[in-house]
């Protein structure tokens, strides 16, 4: 293996700026980070949202819900990231369309946010309905024989019981998020794989750049990981299986 | 909507031979991919459960590392590192194909330890027993009811693995999405053409998640 190895590059300044790599790195982090929360955020408050209407007694709702589901889960990510950016804005009225072509901020980001908050929700509902189908029915029912509706029953018994039991699927597709953030750099997000093809093509030190951005995603992913198992801890239900241990 | 009648159907007849080269690209990844990834990960599952330590940790590290680090960030890797190593550069696509192997080994792997775990002790002792070595009780005991066992999950991996590889896209693969904004962009109708390989990606994954689902229904509850 023929390769010239400079450790030094992230002090280094890029070529034709006065940034040093690593202020690059720390950027790219920035977005990855800003990308991956407010998708979260997104695909938390609309997971749950579809998750629980595919299992409302309700066949439009729950057809719905299933639709839902199915168009973001069979569509990959990157042409999803496609579909919001080059054909989502041919969809809207002309002024709007011009608006979001022109004028719309940060339109890399918001775009981005958006798809991939929207494709992890669905993921998110299958989690949220699974976590509600594998709670036994007596509970329904006590919550209804004790004279809650419906709502009440699923706000009361149900739902504080499947986010419980959920939480650990829900902990991968966390880190999954991180993961899949990559992907908008197609997009234009300067996000760390963004930064990591740039850096790489502009220092021609492609293993130390990767290796960096590299072990940026694993601390990305740890510090998830780690945040969720404490969530876990704290709202286990005494006498589960899970409490036990 | 003014939307629906400006769309320009016209231009995918054309552009179909050309979309069906990529489409011939992915699937080819896939099938290749499907099948490398299955027999490594079942070895490394194999590995994982082995007593001899070294081996089954060395098998953890790579299974977790790979299915730590996003897949984008393999394929840029790998796109880098093969050429390095060989000495001679090389194309995108058999890049492609060495990538999404080794990569999908370390899920594979994972559904594979699920498998062979759910397969009873008395299985493995009952093949001891009858004096079979390791080889011949993995081989004709215990890999073939672990893999039925996971058949359904094998499958919706392979789909998640379909979609995938339309990330080859970050090193210049020609696979479907690659040959739809070529199309789309050699005749200036690129809205056209990413509505149109949504639409097959959504047809091909969807028809196979219904056939998954069937198939668990056959197969559910065999003992």
């Amino acid at each position: 293996m023929n390769y010239h190895w400079n450790w030094g590059i992230f002090l280094e300044q890029v070529k034709g700026g006065d940034e040093t790599y690593l202020n690059w790195l720390f950027t790219g982090l920035g977005w990855t980070l800003a990308v991956a929360i407010s998708a979260w955020l997104i695909a938390l408050s609309i997971g749950i949202g579809i998750g629980t209407l595919r299992t409302a007694p309700n066949k439009g709702l729950a057809w719905f819900a299933a639709t839902w589901v199915e168009l973001f889960r069979n569509v990959p990510l990157l042409v999803q990231m496609f579909l919001w950016f080059f054909v989502v804005p041919e969809l809207l009225p002309r002024e709007w369309s011009l608006w979001v072509k022109q004028d719309l901020p940060a339109k890399e980001f918001i775009t981005a946010t958006l798809c991939l908050g929207l494709f992890t929700s669905a993921r998110v509902a299958e989690q949220v309905r699974a976590g509600i189908q594998s709670l036994s029915r007596g509970q329904t029912m006590a919550g209804l024989a004790v004279g809650f509706t419906l709502t009440q029953t699923y706000r009361y018994v149900i739902l504080p019981m499947a986010f419980r039991i959920i939480i650990p699927p829900l902990t991968s597709e966390f880190m999954n998020i991180f993961k899949n953030s990559s992907v908008a750099f197609a997009i234009g997000v300067m996000e760390l794989t963004f930064q990591a093809r740039q850096m790489q093509e502009d220092s021609e030190q492609g293993i130390e750049t990767y290796l960096a951005v590299t072990v940026l995603y694993f601390i990305c992913a740890f510090i998830a990981n780690r945040g969720m198992a404490f969530l876990e801890q704290r709202t286990r239900v005494p006498g589960f299986i899970a409490s036990a241990k | 909507m003014s939307f629906f009648t400006e769309l320009d159907v016209s231009v995918i007849a054309p552009s179909l031979p050309f979309l069906w080269t990529g489409l011939k690209f992915t699937v080819t990844l896939t099938l290749i991919a499907m099948s490398g990834g299955i027999i490594l990960g079942t070895l490394l599952a194999l590995a994982r459960l082995s007593p001899f330590s070294p081996l089954a940790m060395a098998a953890s590290w790579y299974v977790n590392l790979m299915r730590s680090i996003p897949l984008l960030m393999v394929i840029l890797w790998f796109f880098l590192i093969i050429p390095l190593i060989t000495g001679y550069p090389m194309g995108a696509e058999t890049s492609a194909i060495i990538t999404f192997t080794a990569f999908e080994a370390a899920y594979y792997s994972e559904i594979m330890r699920a498998g062979i775990q759910s397969v009873s002790r008395g299985q493995v002792f009952a093949g001891q027993a009858i004096g079979m070595t390791y080889a011949q009780t993995m081989g004709h005991i215990v890999l073939p009811q672990a893999f039925r066992n996971m058949l359904p999950v094998l499958l919706t991996q392979t789909i998640i693995l379909f979609q995938d590889t339309s990330l080859v896209y970050a090193i210049g693969a020609k696979d479907l999405l690659k040959a739809a904004e070529i199309a789309g962009k050699n005749y200036n109708r690129p809205v056209e053409m990413y509505i149109f390989a949504a639409v097959i990606y959504f047809v091909i994954c969807f028809s196979l998640s219904r056939l998954v689902k069937h198939l668990q229904s056959r197969i559910a509850i065999i003992r």
